[in-house]
């Protein structure tokens, strides 16, 4: 208890913005790890991030950035994968360090379904909710063509996803881990747009999942700070 | 020790980033050539191997794996006593491996696309996507020289799964007119001859040659 007694003593300071998808994605795994921090919001409309006093703790001026005692860390899976690694043995098992049969292969499946979001999930999502919220926020509409095109590719990787959970309940397996978490924020956006019926609710195990993990306390508290100012199309 | 089968091509960046791991570590593997110009990654028996039908994959016993980064860090991790140490423990290890995928390689990959492989295949090279993708990639590079103005690799001070990452991208690149933004910046070019030198990566350009 000594060391985690020091360790509260200097708080986790996460740098961000409640409504940032990547931001949620750090907010979202604190919470499943029950840790205190404290937040320091980055004021993204005033260009903050892209100023030299933040670009000497996150040199491409991207939130969230999470300092731990003399520790400064950014890009958010990176940041994620240190926090579930560092409280391994607290709160929920996002590394599935804890399964009891096999724990290697376990770990391994939750490698190999984290670089799946980042490398197909997230370049297909990542457009269509930039097109719906950022772009029409910034005065622009939102465009179609670029939003079907990605739609297209979001579905062909989701038809994999559809395939993958009929064999195990989460992505890496059958316990919720960090793979499943750090597609909830963008799939959260998704969800208030035009998209979502075809794209997920025409896919009943992604249905399912998806209900699953965005139904968890811990990111139920972090939803609550996700809100762009859409409009309605 | 299961027995390692490495399913990919000696041409496929991504199965490099595998192979380079594993002569790294010395641990002994099969390498099964998957035949992707007629299609072989896209379909049966490969397809149950890596639903995304795409190189390379891995099996370890029953074990089965794909995407590189996974495959490497996988390795790294069973293998930690073995060979290289590929990892550190550190945590700014973890940022370093991100900037690599997340940065660097969206830019690097397009250029090699654009100025190697679509060559190959009978398409034109795009004079408008290569220079707004070396724009990209020179803002990377630039954080890349500062960084290594402060370590000797871009995880820290030893040779590590970060550098190793970069490998296959920047041979492409080294052969191309993008050379020129690493060959502009004195830090990063030392890096590259330095990593570029390793024997493990010479192992990986020989397969190429059988």
């Amino acid at each position: 208890m000594a060391a985690q007694e020091a360790e509260a003593a200097v708080p986790l300071k996460l740098h961000g913005a409640a409504m940032s998808a990547c931001t949620a994605r750090v907010l979202t795994c604190l919470h499943e790890k029950g840790l205190d921090f404290e937040f320091v919001p980055v004021d993204l409309f005033s260009g903050e991030h892209k100023l030299p006093p933040f670009l000497s703790i996150s040199p491409f001026g991207l939130i969230p950035v999470l300092q731990d005692g003399d520790l400064t860390l950014f890009e958010s899976r990176a940041i994620t994968a240190y926090i579930a690694e560092k409280y391994k043995d607290t709160g929920s098992d996002l590394l599935l360090t804890r399964h009891e049969a096999g724990p290697a292969a376990a770990a391994a499946a939750v490698k190999v379904w984290t670089e799946v979001e980042s490398q197909h999930f997230n370049p297909a999502i990542a457009p269509i909710v930039y097109q719906y919220f950022v772009a029409s926020m910034q005065g622009g509409s939102p465009d179609q063509a670029a939003i079907d095109g990605h739609a297209e590719k979001l579905g062909k990787v989701l038809d994999v996803y559809e395939a993958r959970l009929e064999k195990s309940k989460y992505l890496a397996g059958d316990s919720y881990s960090l793979a499943d978490l750090h597609h909830v924020p963008y799939t959260y956006y998704l969800m208030k747009t035009p998209v979502a019926a075809s794209v997920v609710g025409g896919r009943p195990r992604v249905k399912a999942w998806w209900e699953d993990i965005s139904g968890r306390p811990a990111f139920l508290k972090v939803a609550q700070g996700m809100e762009f100012v859409a409009k309605e199309k | 020790m299961a027995a390692i089968n490495v399913h990919g091509s000696p041409f496929s960046t991504a199965s490099q980033r595998v192979f380079a791991t594993l002569y790294e570590k010395d641990v002994d593997f099969e390498f099964v050539n998957v035949d992707m110009r007629s299609g072989e990654h896209k379909k049966e028996p490969f397809i149950s191997l890596n639903p995304f039908g795409q190189v390379p994959a891995y099996q370890e016993g029953d074990l089965t794996l794909f995407e590189s980064r996974a495959i490497t860090d996988h390795i790294a991790q069973k293998f930690a006593s073995k060979g290289t140490p590929l990892t550190t423990g550190e945590p700014e290890m973890k940022v370093w491996l991100q900037v690599e995928v997340n940065h660097f390689e969206p830019a690097s990959s397009q250029l090699g696309w654009e100025q190697v492989f679509k060559p190959m295949f009978g398409m034109t090279t795009d004079p408008a996507a290569v220079e707004a993708n070396e724009a990209k990639l020179s803002k990377v590079l630039d954080v890349y020289e500062t960084r290594l103005s402060k370590s000797k690799y871009l995880g820290g001070d030893q040779f590590t799964l970060v550098d190793l990452h970069h490998l296959p991208n920047i041979q492409v690149l080294n052969g191309t007119p993008t050379k020129k933004l690493f060959d502009s910046r004195p830090k990063l070019s030392a890096w590259i001859a330095d990593v570029t030198a390793r024997p493990a990566w010479s192992k990986v350009l020989a397969m190429q040659k059988q």
